[in-house]
């Protein structure tokens, strides 16, 4: 039995760790397949520095036409699976043609790589950067290995970031005046503001905002859109009357964000919008989105 | 259907209740294994009961109190989930990340009254915070309830001064402003409960209102019970913040509850500091606000707050209180176009109350009062609301409780005025507590002057105010109205006989008018009361003789003449007959033999004329005879005629034992005792022996009549009779 699935099995096993792997902050990836691993955080700019350990299955040698390791960054499109555009691609060559007999490790570094886009994962398209070895067997099929990790960037905080003020309404309806206290946030960050009721002659419900993220693939003919919604946060319960205020505070952190994203490649965007949604009685919704631009401040801890 | 309606809010009540017992039971849980996160969750959830819009205010109550207690379990938790290191601003921070509003809000003031308590922060500061959150719920019953538990957590924890949160210099005015502005958002929410849903439904919407106004009210409750309130934050901003509320939110049932909390809540001391504001929201009321009943109210306060301790009482000198609350009232009576007449009528005895118990020496205040009232009453005519009649009983009734002293009320010119205003049956009860006032008091009426005034005001029961009224009144209800006019006849009296003639004078003019009802019950008090003075200036004349005296016992004879002879228009013979012999009793004290006997003659004229009963006869002759017997002032030509009238009757009766009684008892006349000049034994003896005829007689006729000798009782009287002079000498022999 051990025999026969000894046959299908890969005939080494590749091990990839980090220099600093212990040490380094790791994060949670999903996977294809839905489950959640941690895996290692980097920025650009970053040295990424490890070694590979082979290890053939025992007793077995391993020959081979080289070995290298490769670091790429890939955009897959999910209308086009399968199909990775690489970005990013950098290769180390780790062995010339050969054969293994026993466990051997090799040390790779790539210094300061430069990794412009973060990591993403969305509902049309995926950036992942990946670590590839491959063991090239000529006649066998190659031996290849994967080591996902993550790449976020940081970005400092704007140094202009108005408010958003804008007076909305439907004539002899309803006027509203609603104020974000910023343009730009932070993925931490609060949403302070306020609505202020200048006319409100109908019956309303409630008032929600909503985050929206509206993530655009593809280009020209082929741009396909979807948009999300990720939070819905209660702001009002019950009908106002003309001069009231309600206060806004939605903190940020709870929800799954990304920083905005413009023009991966010329692949894909990334955009948020705050979406202030009035609901009357009779369950119509009026409702005024407004742009946000979300960004990834460096964690101080 | 409104059965239905009720049927099935009992039915979302309990599918409501069992919503929230379930994720009260997986909070425990929650909670007993320390677990925050699922606490959080199942509590919002929880919490998302009190989101329904389907239970009326009641109903909802009685579910917010569930979750009420649910939260006090919670706050326990975060209490303890602090001690053991959570920092309290991220679990402030985490409650926050709830979706929903509601119980997002119940969280966040449950984990604020834990960050006050924790002194991380100023409690001013997370009040503040939450009290601005708070905003989010503007569904009026949501908001009530919510801002009510806000309240309810945040009590305790007011920077108050003294208090352990207490924070800088303006401590005691965060708390201040932090509950007058939970108070402000309240009545709004509270007011527009009024303006929302269809019309029809009002007047179940105002009793739901009346259901959560203690809601509204409690806020004013903690303000008085804030420490840091002293007299000059109330006045400066604690009264006109309420108060600008309490009047822009033009709500009837709000103003009224609230200007009613308002008097109730804080102390007596600061209303009359501040009586000036006070009042002057008032009339900015809405003319439908029953504001009577508040002024009553505060009024009422007052008064007993005047009548608390003396040491108050120049407070209320120095600020003016009276000339503020007439002002007020005369304002807000004019404001209120169609205030009813007792409401008017009400506060005029209510602020009449309150001048009793402060000024109870300006007897000006009081009358200022009444003549206020007669103003508003003008024009009106008669009044026939009962209630304000009532008001009007307790607006009089009240001066002579306080005085205990008529004099007083006569003083007040415009007593009588408002009386007129009263309906003939109030006004005779009104004229009955009055004389029974001064029964009680046993208050003598000393000048003519007043005597008069009193008559004016008890008219009522004088005389007949509308001739063309037939009296309906009960026999025994009339009668006993006129028992105290007599009654108080007799209260008429003055040591000073000139005043007291003049008084005569005035009580007579008075009675006459009553007519022949009437007379019957004051005409016998009258005459007691002249002959009282009479026998005073007779007594008088003996201690200083010589002097001249301005009225002399023969004008008040001749006054009673002609009073007495009016009863004869009733006719009430027997009476005037009683009271005539009286007058000659009186007369013959006096030595004024003429008087006497004209009395005398006009009783005798009576007896002829109007006197037919055998019955009345018998009794008034034994009278005649009693009073004649005991009469020396007569000549003997005088006395000659009068007795031999008088045994002339006696012979005449109708009945034998009768006469024979009559003649026995006229023996009486020719012998008195201690005139010697007087003892006639021969007309004694001739008596008797006529008295015997009789009874002779009387016995005969009854033998024949009944076959029966009948009995001797009538010889025994005689004998008695014969042994009586016999002693005295007056018979000489016995047959």
């Amino acid at each position: 039995m051990n025999y026969i699935i000894g046959a299908f099995k890969p005939a080494c096993h590749i091990s990839i760790t980090f220099f600093d792997g212990k040490s380094r902050k790791q994060v949670p990836s999903k996977k294809e397949n839905g489950q959640t691993l941690m895996v290692p955080l980097f920025q650009s700019q970053e040295n990424i520095v490890g070694k590979i350990s082979i290890e053939p299955v025992s007793g077995k040698k391993v020959e081979h036409n080289g070995i290298k390791v490769e670091l790429l960054g890939q955009i897959e499109m999910y209308f086009d699976k399968g199909n990775f555009y690489d970005f990013t691609s950098l290769v180390r060559e780790l062995d010339i043609p050969g054969e293994l007999y026993e466990q051997k490790t090799y040390p790779f570094e790539f210094s300061s790589v430069e990794m412009p886009y973060e990591t993403y994962n969305g509902v049309n398209v995926r950036l992942r950067y990946v670590l590839k070895v491959t063991i090239n067997r000529g006649y066998a099929g190659s031996i290849v290995e994967y080591q996902d990790f993550v790449v976020r960037n940081y970005t400092p905080p704007p140094s202009i970031n108005n408010s958003i003020k804008m007076e909305v309404g439907i004539e002899d309806c309803l006027h509203i005046e609603f104020e974000y206290n910023k343009s730009k946030y932070h993925l931490k960050d609060v949403i302070i503001g306020k609505i202020y009721f200048l006319l409100v002659r109908i019956k309303l419900k409630n008032m929600d905002l909503e985050i929206r993220r509206r993530e655009s693939t593809g280009s020209g003919a082929n741009t396909h859109v979807e948009t999300e919604t990720l939070a819905k946060f209660e702001l009002m319960d019950g009908a106002p009357v003309r001069g009231e205020s309600i206060p806004i505070r939605l903190f940020l952190s709870p929800y799954e964000l990304t920083p905005t994203y413009q023009n991966i490649n010329n692949k894909f965007s990334v955009k948020y919008y705050l979406n202030l949604v009035l609901v009357d009685e009779e369950d119509r919704r009026y409702f005024k989105q407004q742009e946000i631009t979300m960004l990834r401040l460096a964690e101080t801890s | 259907m409104m059965a239905g309606v009720a049927e099935d809010e009992e039915k979302w009540l309990s599918a409501g209740i069992t919503g929230l017992q379930q994720n009260a039971f997986y909070m425990h849980r929650a909670l007993d294994s320390n677990n925050l996160k699922d606490a959080l969750k199942y509590s919002a959830q929880m919490l998302s009961e009190l989101r329904t819009s389907r239970l009326s205010p009641h109903k909802y109550y009685e579910l917010y109190m569930r979750a009420f207690d649910e939260l006090r379990k919670l706050e326990m938790f975060f209490k303890e989930e602090t001690n053991r290191g959570c920092s309290i601003v991220e679990l402030y921070e985490l409650v926050q990340h709830a979706g929903n509003i509601l119980p997002r809000l119940y969280l966040l003031c449950t984990v604020g009254s834990v960050y006050i308590r924790s002194k991380e922060a100023p409690a001013k500061d997370v009040l503040k915070d939450l009290i601005e959150m708070c905003r989010g719920i503007q569904h009026p019953v949501r908001g009530l309830f919510l801002r009510s538990y806000l309240s309810q957590v945040s009590r305790d924890k007011l920077p108050d001064i003294g208090s352990e949160y207490e924070g800088d210099a303006d401590t005691a005015m965060d708390a201040v402003e932090f509950v007058l502005q939970n108070f402000t958002e309240m009545n709004k929410l509270w007011v527009r409960m009024q303006h929302q849903g269809p019309a029809r439904d009002k007047e179940k919407r105002e009793k739901e209102r009346s259901e959560l106004r203690d809601l509204v009210g409690k806020n004013l409750h903690v303000l008085g019970q804030i420490e840091g309130v002293d007299l000059d934050m109330y006045r400066e901003t604690v009264l006109p913040r309420v108060l600008e509320q309490v009047v822009n939110c033009k709500d009837e049932i709000a103003q009224y509850y609230l200007m009613d909390c308002v008097i109730q809540v804080f102390p007596d001391e600061y209303h009359l500091q501040t009586l000036e504001t006070l009042l002057g929201a008032c009339p900015q009321l809405q003319p439908s606000v029953d504001i009577k009943t508040v002024l009553a109210g505060l009024m009422e306060r007052l008064s007993n707050y005047a009548a608390s301790s003396a040491e108050v009482l120049p407070t209320f000198f120095q600020v003016e209180a009276f000339a503020k609350l007439n002002i007020a009232i005369g304002k807000v009576i004019e404001a209120q176009d169609d205030m009813p007449i007792y409401g008017a009528v009400t506060l005029y005895a209510s602020l009449l109350t309150f001048t009793l118990h402060v000024h109870p020496d300006r007897l000006d205040y009081v009358d200022q009062i009444l003549g206020a009232c007669v103003k508003k009453l003008s024009g009106k005519g008669k009044l026939n609301d009962s209630k304000a009649t009532k008001q009007i009983v307790a607006l009089l009734s009240a001066p002579l409780e306080k005085y205990k002293d008529i004099d007083t009320a006569l003083k007040l010119s415009n007593y009588p005025h408002v009386m007129e205003y009263l309906d003939n049956g109030t006004n005779k009860e009104m004229s009955n507590v009055i004389i029974q006032s001064i029964m009680k008091n046993r208050t003598c009426i000393s000048t003519a002057e007043k005597v008069e005034a009193l008559f004016e005001l008890i008219k009522g029961l004088i005389k007949d105010i509308d001739e063309n009224l037939q009296d309906e009144l009960d026999e025994e209800d009339f009668k006993e109205e006129q028992n105290s006019v007599a009654r108080l006849i007799q209260m008429l009296y003055t040591d000073d006989t000139e005043e007291m003639m003049k008084i005569i004078h005035t009580v007579r003019k008075h009675i006459l008018t009553g007519g022949p009802k009437r007379l019957p019950f004051t005409v016998p008090p009258f005459a007691f009361s002249a002959l009282k003075l009479v026998r005073r200036l007779q007594s008088q004349n003996e201690n200083v003789s010589g002097e001249e005296v301005a009225a002399t016992p023969k004008d008040i004879f001749q006054i009673l003449m002609q009073t007495i002879e009016a009863l004869s228009s009733v006719p009430a013979p027997e009476l005037a007959l009683r009271l005539y012999l009286q007058c000659a009793e009186a007369a013959n004290d006096c030595d004024l033999e003429p008087v006497a006997y004209e009395f005398f003659t006009q009783a005798y004229i009576l007896y002829e004329e109007e006197i037919s009963d055998s019955k009345a006869q018998v009794t008034s002759i034994h009278l005649i005879i009693g009073t004649l017997q005991r009469m020396h002032a007569f000549g003997v030509e005088n006395r000659d005629t009068l007795t031999h009238k008088a045994t002339g009757y006696s012979s005449k009766l109708l009945k034998k034992p009768d006469q024979c009684r009559a003649v026995y008892a006229c023996s009486h006349l020719f012998w008195l005792d201690e005139h010697n000049d007087m003892k006639d034994g021969e007309r004694v003896m001739l008596c008797l022996k006529r008295a015997l005829r009789i009874a002779n007689a009387a016995q005969q006729m009854a033998n024949a009549t009944r076959g029966s000798s009948g009995s001797v009782v009538l010889f025994i009287e005689i004998l008695n009779k014969y042994l009586y002079f016999y002693e005295k000498g007056g018979v000489a022999d016995y047959r």
